[in-house]
């Protein structure tokens, strides 16, 4: 298998349905950017998931450094009054 | 001595229905011998999706088969107790796996001659017919993009995999000109709008493997000779492996089922 350590790695996002965002379902090994729709086709979208797929590399993602997760995250807990939990929301609302 | 095995009396289209069934059979099953297998876990999924693709094509075929014999038989028995010689299957899809290329080129191979196949068979006075190929040019239609993407990276892609590929094409492109055969029974489909013509594929079966090939940088061999037989039975000696792997279970305990 050490072949497939020289393939790239993508990140794949699939939209289930109109409306609704691409959500990130996982990754895959792909020599480029053809190969790896296509394996996302095949890999993913099995069971009728996907409407649409969106393959990115992996290495064109720039991820937060998990050490900064206090500096970064915990000054939003102490702000409960940005949630929207104080208000109702109407049902024919739908997705918000 | 009793058997298991059945022979069926074949009308013009219960021929027809069953080349196209063992095609779509025997293809399937070969791909699905890389399950497990594959060079990678995407390839792996992607051949067995193929596979599935094929063995379902094979299934609605056998099932209008099946009906038109009208013995009561059921897709079961056409596909497990038919012997090598009842199977109508080309010679291309019951050739071996061989390295990943040779899978490559024969998937091309047929998938440039299924795809538009069954795309003008859509158009089939046969409704069943008709409906089968609305589904299968749909699968036949990623099996031919598939595969040629993959042809196309491992001819342009390093020394080594464009030998092996083309030593692929070599050996498999005798067997692709059956593809393309049909006899006057065929013929009497034809003329009633029933059957596409095989032959009349061919330009678009050239063109493809030429856009692929180039691409490729592959040579298509000068194949001075042609293989044939399997329309009637007459089979490499691959094919009785491949039924002893897939019919041993229903010849062993007939009619057993969990």
């Amino acid at each position: 298998m050490t072949t497939v350590q020289t393939i790239p790695l993508w990140e794949v996002f699939i939209r289930s349905r109109n409306g609704l965002a691409h959500k990130h379902v996982g990754s895959l090994h792909a020599a480029d950017a053809t190969m790896a729709l296509q394996a996302a086709r095949d890999v993913y979208t099995r069971r009728g998931e996907g409407l649409s797929v969106w393959v990115v590399p992996s290495n064109a993602i720039t991820a937060s450094d998990p050490a900064d997760k206090d500096v970064l995250f915990e000054p939003t807990a102490s702000k409960i009054y940005r949630h929207p939990t104080f208000y109702e929301v109407p049902d024919e609302v739908g997705h918000m | 001595m009793t058997t298991t095995s059945i022979t069926l009396a074949e009308t013009p289209l219960l021929a027809l229905v069953l080349r196209r069934a063992d095609d779509a059979l025997i293809l399937g099953h070969r791909l699905s011998e890389w399950c497990g297998h594959g060079p990678m876990l995407e390839e792996d999924i992607a051949l067995a999706n193929i596979a599935l693709d094929c063995v379902g094509q094979a299934r609605s075929l056998y099932d209008y088969a099946a009906t038109l014999d009208g013995r009561g038989l059921t897709e079961d028995d056409l596909a497990y107790r038919r012997d090598v010689g009842q199977y109508r299957n080309c010679l291309l899809v019951e050739q071996p796996n061989g390295d990943f290329a040779a899978t490559i080129v024969r998937q091309v191979l047929a998938s440039a001659f299924l795809d538009p196949y069954w795309r003008a068979m859509t158009a089939s006075a046969d409704p069943t017919l008709a409906a089968i190929a609305a589904k299968a040019e749909k699968e036949t239609a990623y099996h031919l993009r598939h595969s040629a993407e993959w042809l196309i990276r491992l001819g342009d892609g390093t020394p080594e995999s464009h030998e092996r590929t083309q030593a692929a094409l070599d050996d498999l492109w005798p067997y692709s000109g059956e593809l393309m055969e049909s006899d006057d029974a065929e013929a009497e489909l034809v003329r009633a709008g029933i059957a596409v013509d095989p032959a009349a594929i061919r330009p678009a079966f050239d063109a493809t493997v030429a856009m692929v090939l180039r691409e490729a940088t592959l040579t298509a061999p000068a194949a001075p000779w042609r293989q044939g037989g399997g329309r009637v039975g007459r089979h490499s000696e691959h094919l009785g492996f491949i039924l002893a792997d897939l019919q041993y279970l229903q010849r062993a305990h007939p009619g057993a089922t969990w």
